[in-house]
């Protein structure tokens, strides 16, 4: 009961200064809705506009069918139209082509007699995204030409026709939108909580503090509350962000969401605290988390897929709280995922609160008190 | 009865010896001085006495508790106000002290008493951040929020440095009525010439107590006959009085040079003709009774 009121004394003393500070307010503000906005534009992998240098040795129908067809997909550019390999490499060198795109000499012919030829995909690998996105979309214009020449010659045609499920046109925003929240949800829960204490230990308040009956416990615990409060609240300013701005609202319950964040928020505080426990300065906590948090964000599958990564890393992945998290969203987001779909996650990122959190105690009952 | 006991304490960070072996024992009501120079290991010994810190050997007890065991309730009867100061910046000075009064589970009002003579100071500024405070008022304020509790002992880690004198001087008044309120007080400071407002001191130097006893105690127990010397070049004289024959040892102490001669006995009359030989004009040595300073570096020079 004494406790309780401690406590309140406590949260009311850490709200006071989190209001009175300068930036914190603005921060906690602007930071959702500025990330929100600019990131999913900025972070858009669909590729336009890769450069495109067409060499033409045989100068045909068919290469002429072929160049049209590429061209009119709106991936390309056609910045080239050469006669040799030789000319059209300047391009590259020069930045001015992506991707150099080869018909052989008397593709035409050959096509009629032996069925087959072999075109030849050059791409600039400097830029990997755009020289292996840039190839593939190449390759299916191909194959979707190879297939119309077959329906043509009348046999049993096999169509691909891809769907996009749960993101129907393919809109990387509505992927990146309830991904970026989570790594906001990281931010406040695990930086600022860490920076906060330690900026006590920095002052010499926490001094102060340990000379009186405060348990060390409730004064940990009213570090991480505030945290705690203005994650959920960060979130709900997050999700109406991406109302306002991109229409996006979760196809599965709101609830749901809240409270895998509530349990994510416990587990990165914990991990926070875990951090403030080891460091003396606000710059050994900013630095440390940071490290963290770069590990954490390129692992996470917020910006690449995971599925895409080697072997090793997709291990690593699986002890990465946000990666669940960016799931979860994703999953609750786009396809309307069910409490029991999340279960796993939900378990699993319940287990990272337990383990940060006793990692932080184990640090902070070492010293006195 | 002992308020503090401590015995044969030490502790060291690393390769660093702080306290190397120390052995107070501090009566109730007694405004104790821990005087020494910066490094001494006073506010180890401090982090001990409030339980921040554990020593490596040794026994502490505060009030008959131990430091080891009783540290919960220790907390809860001794007031620290650190070396630095350690309130909340961003709070007003107000909030401040309703704030550790709270902690305490006390209210202002109950023991207002206490802290009027110097919260009435700070009263002005009342809605004013801490951090916005000059110096000697952050003190203050400081002092209040050790005391709003109305601890059995104070602990003060160097509570006047980098203080201006006048302040200095009005905060000791100000622990001389605190005093009188029946509080133990524990009190460090580098400023030797405060030592003689303590009831006792202890000189401390490289983690250990050199000695312990009151100030007049410890000024008589000076082995020394004690000469004061001055002259119209200042800095010229020291190195002359330094480099005559007779001289044991020879520091500046403000206006005036304290001398030693090896000779107890010696008359002033060579040392007068020598300094005179050496051209200095309005020459004035005079007999002096020790301070606690004077016996502070005479122990450096006897070790020699």
């Amino acid at each position: 009961m004494n406790n309780i009121r401690i406590l309140r004394l406590l949260l009311e003393k850490e709200f006071k200064q989190i209001g009175r500070d300068s930036l914190m307010p603005r921060l906690i503000v602007l930071m959702p809705v500025i990330q929100l906005i600019i990131l999913p534009f900025a972070a858009n992998f669909e590729m336009k506009n890769v450069n495109l240098a067409i060499v033409d040795n045989d100068r045909s129908v068919v290469t002429a069918q072929l160049t049209d067809k590429i061209i009119s997909s709106g991936y390309f550019r056609l910045t080239a139209l050469e006669s040799s390999y030789e000319n059209a490499l300047p391009f590259m060198e020069n930045n001015n082509a992506d991707i150099i795109f080869e018909y052989p000499l008397a593709m035409e012919k050959d096509l009629g007699q032996e069925g087959s030829v072999t075109v030849s995909i050059t791409a600039n690998a400097v830029n990997g995204t755009k020289a292996g996105l840039g190839s593939s979309y190449l390759a299916s214009i191909i194959r979707q030409y190879n297939l119309e020449q077959t329906l043509s010659t009348a046999t049993a045609p096999v169509q691909i026709k891809s769907t996009h499920l749960f993101n129907h046109h393919l809109d990387y925003k509505a992927y990146m939108v309830p991904g970026i929240m989570a790594f906001l949800l990281t931010l406040i829960g695990g930086f600022l909580s860490a920076l906060n204490i330690v900026a006590e230990k920095e002052k010499g308040t926490i001094e102060q503090i340990n000379v009186t009956p405060v348990p060390k416990s409730i004064f940990l615990l009213s570090k991480l509350v505030p945290f705690w409060i203005i994650g959920l609240i960060l979130l709900a300013f997050g999700m109406l962000t991406a109302w306002v701005i991109y229409g996006f609202v979760p196809v599965g319950n709101i609830l749901t969401i809240y409270l895998f964040a509530a349990i994510y928020l416990i587990a990165l505080t914990g991990l926070g605290l875990a951090v403030s426990a080891i460091s003396t300065t606000q710059q050994q906590a900013m630095f440390t988390m940071f490290f963290c948090a770069m590990i954490f964000a390129l692992l996470s599958g917020l910006f690449t897929p995971i599925s895409s990564m080697p072997q090793w890393a997709q291990t690593i992945t699986l002890f990465n709280p946000i990666r669940y998290f960016v799931e979860v969203m994703r999953m609750i987001y786009l396809k309307g995922s069910y409490l029991t779909d999340i279960a796993d996650h939900l378990l699993i990122v319940c287990g990272f609160a337990v383990f940060f959190n006793a990692i932080a105690i184990l640090g902070y009952r070492k010293k006195r008190g | 009865m002992n308020s503090i006991e401590v015995r044969n304490i030490a502790k060291s960070y690393g390769d660093i010896t702080a306290v190397r072996d120390v052995s107070l024992r501090i009566r109730s009501g007694e405004l104790f001085g821990l005087i020494g120079p910066d490094g001494a290991g006073k506010t180890t010994l401090f982090r001990i006495l409030t339980t921040l810190l554990l020593a490596d050997k040794g026994d502490a007890k505060v009030c008959g508790m131990d430091v080891r065991k009783d540290w919960q309730e220790i907390r809860r009867i001794s007031g620290y106000m650190p070396g630095r100061f350690s309130l909340y910046q961003d709070l007003s000075v107000e909030e401040n002290l309703q704030f550790f009064a709270t902690v305490f589970k006390t209210k202002i009002e109950d023991n207002y008493e206490l802290i009027r003579d110097i919260y009435v100071q700070l009263e002005p500024f009342a809605k004013r951040r801490a951090g916005k405070l000059s110096g000697g008022m952050k003190q203050k304020l400081a002092l209040c929020c050790a005391l709003i509790h109305r601890p059995r002992v104070l602990f003060l880690d160097e509570p006047t440095t980098g203080v201006d004198p006048v302040s200095r001087k009005e905060f000791w008044d100000i622990l001389f009525r605190i005093k009188e309120q029946g509080i133990t007080i524990l009190v460090s400071t580098p400023y030797m010439d405060e030592a003689s407002r303590c009831d006792r001191i202890a000189l401390m130097r490289d983690g250990v107590c050199l000695r312990m006893d009151t100030p007049d105690a410890i000024c008589a127990s000076f082995p020394h006959k004690l000469w004061s010397v001055c002259a119209t070049d200042m800095y010229r004289l020291l190195l002359d009085i330094r480099s005559f024959e007779g001289t044991y040892s020879c520091h500046a102490f403000g206006d005036q040079h304290h001398v030693i001669f090896k000779d107890e006995a010696q008359d002033t009359a060579m040392l007068m003709a020598y300094l005179v030989s050496k051209g200095h004009r309005e020459i004035q040595i005079k007999p002096l009774q020790p301070a606690v300073e004077d016996v502070f570096m005479n122990y450096r020079e006897d070790e020699l």
